[in-house]
């Protein structure tokens, strides 16, 4: 039975992993079929015929933690590090009969390597459902408030 | 190093197969880039499809300079410097939009023809002064003098110096024949929105990787080599997903590339895949092939689909990959700093799923996000840092080198022909003073 402080619980759950980098765990938090969705442009609904920063089924999303701990990734010697800062996520869909749920979740996040330190300011959404019982994403979309704006590297995940 | 006053030491950075570190370093030279060779050169300014009806307008730079790009009343595209006359009020309000027939500055209500002809100002008796009527103020928003829209593609020199638009590019146009070719219609949209991402590195270092083809294999193991190892590891499922298809040519060996061959161009132009090229074994989209032969005839559409060019550099910085409909435009705002502009388009009458897939591709190699981007800045990053060392001040542009070697060529896919020839080019029209 998932209750309400269960969803919000996950988001602040899932950030944690992301701080601490443990990616394997965090990648497991995903549905079979999940995607890690960051549209490029603001209030943006395609996917297919608009670019996005990201749009990453699970087969991309391992393709970055895999990367990540190679021996040759260049861009990462020395390694970045990241910080989410979440405000209280706010459930906007809770339909257990169905076993789908909304979390939006407004964020600051700080991606830091070397002497660099850059800010971004996001809503994200988590659309999640059950898989066996547990909380498993479908769909988690970053809305950066200034999605489209010119960025240095983005390494890791908001 | 005062390079202005110095044109023997200016000359003496570019050598036959090596270039100073202060054509990627020298604050100077950038500031003579700016005012010789993005003046003296045909410059991408924009797709007349972003301006596609009367007013509609475009505002971006051409190297330092603010422009804008807008449909005139008798649907010709010019390019005017985006300043008002009067205060120098930005003209465009916004990135892009439409302005109607007249553009009116918001400072003042200054407002003029959308070829840049003064229209109106409010209080006009103010300005009966003769001193006002010969200035250049009264002349109305200043045009940028050449311009030429080339199958959609608009292009601009700032400088009456320099040479015409058809002499400065010459054979390469073949390069955009065939992309726009492509259309069963003959014609592009710009398309899916513009990634943008900022290199803290010379402009010139991403022109010249773009005809680099002994650094995929290498610099792009992680993310390219990572893609076909889970591909492997899940049972070389089928279809290849598409992102597999997209990033494991990058891990071709050097043979790959050396028989892929490079051709340049005179005035610094060149393209990679003169005989096949990373984009040549994507998938068959349904539909495409039957559209193509009905507008061209069999003979002709199949000639335009075996053309397989990689990227062409349009000297000095603009790249087009034309089996896929991609461009990217290398914006030089510093010395060290560089905005890489990856703009796509839709083949007019062709089925999305061209457009669908060149979006995957511009988001997985271009993007900020991109784990292939992310190790090709770390390199220029790196060089930018590493230029400084005093003890080696060269850089070198050795390969496959061949004393007098004549600009126009095709050869082995691995040499850095192409980057020799666009700094004989570049050589060339900085040696011109304004």
């Amino acid at each position: 039975m998932i209750t309400r402080d269960d969803l919000i619980a996950f988001v602040y759950h899932e950030a944690r992993l992301l701080d601490e980098q443990r990616f394997d765990e965090w990648l497991d938090l995903f549905a079979p079929d999940g995607r890690y969705w960051m549209p490029l442009e603001y209030g943006q609904t395609d996917r297919r015929l608009i670019a996005s920063l990201m749009d990453d089924d699970l087969f991309l999303l391992r393709l970055r933690v895999e990367r990540l701990k190679g021996n040759r990734t260049y861009s990462q010697k020395p390694r970045s590090r990241c910080h989410h800062l979440l405000q209280q996520p706010q459930i906007d869909g809770f339909d257990a009969e169905s076993g789908h749920y909304r979390v939006w979740t407004a964020m600051h996040y700080v991606e830091t390597r070397q002497d660099q330190q850059d800010l971004y300011a996001a809503w994200a959404t988590h659309d999640l459902t059950t898989v066996d019982g547990a909380l498993r994403i479908r769909m988690k979309r970053v809305d950066l408030v200034n999605c489209d704006a010119a960025f240095g590297s983005i390494q890791l995940f908001l | 190093m005062n390079y202005r006053d110095d044109p023997a030491a200016l000359g003496a950075l570019v050598r036959d197969a090596e270039v100073h570190r202060d054509v990627y370093t020298d604050p100077g030279v950038f500031t003579l880039e700016m005012e010789r060779l993005f003046a003296h050169t045909w410059i991408y300014v924009g797709h007349d499809s972003q301006v596609p009806k009367v007013g509609d307008y475009f505002g971006t730079t051409i190297g330092a300079q603010p422009v804008l790009m807008v449909r005139h009343d008798d649907e010709t595209v010019h390019v005017l410097y985006n300043r008002c006359p009067h205060k120098g009020t930005r003209i465009t309000t916004e990135t892009c939009g439409n302005t109607g027939r007249f553009f009116r500055c918001p400072y003042h209500a200054w407002s003029f023809r959308t070829d840049g002809s003064p229209a109106a100002l409010p209080l006009p008796s103010g300005y009966q002064n003769e001193a006002f009527v010969v200035s250049q103020a009264a002349q109305g928003l200043t045009p940028v003098r050449h311009v030429q829209n080339y199958r959609g593609f608009v292009f601009a020199k700032m400088s009456d110096a320099g040479p015409g638009f058809a002499d400065y590019f010459g054979d390469s146009l073949s390069s955009i024949d065939n992309m726009v070719d492509r259309s069963p219609a003959g014609r592009l949209e710009v398309a899916g929105g513009v990634l943008r991402y900022m290199h803290n590195c010379n402009w010139k270092m991403l022109v010249e990787n773009q005809t680099d083809t002994c650094h995929p294999m290498v610099a792009h193991m992680s993310s390219a080599g990572t893609a076909i190892d889970l591909w492997k590891q899940a049972g070389e499922q089928n279809p290849k997903p598409m992102a597999v298809e997209i990033y494991a040519p990058f891990m071709s060996p050097y043979e790959f590339y050396e028989k892929m061959g490079i051709r340049t161009w005179d005035n610094g132009h060149g393209h990679t895949g003169v005989h096949h090229s990373i984009h040549s074994n994507y998938s068959a989209v349904p539909g495409y092939f039957d559209q193509m032969v009905a507008a061209y005839g069999e003979a002709r559409a199949k000639a335009i689909l075996d053309e397989n060019r990689h990227n062409t550099i349009y000297f000095p910085n603009l790249m087009v990959k034309g089996p896929i409909q991609l461009l990217r435009l290398f914006k030089p705002l510093a010395v060290d700093r560089t905005l890489v502009e990856s703009w796509t388009f839709r083949l007019v009458d062709a089925p999305d799923f061209l457009l669908e897939r060149t979006l995957v591709y511009n988001r997985l190699i271009n993007a900020p996000t991109s784990v292939v981007g992310h190790d090709d800045v770390e390199m220029y990053e790196r060089a930018q840092e590493g230029l400084k060392a005093n003890g080696n001040q060269w850089v070198s542009l050795h390969r496959l080198f061949e004393p007098g070697e004549a600009a126009v060529s095709v050869d082995n896919g691995t040499t850095e022909r192409q980057m020799r020839n666009q700094y004989r080019a570049w050589a060339r029209y900085m040696a011109v003073a304004p």
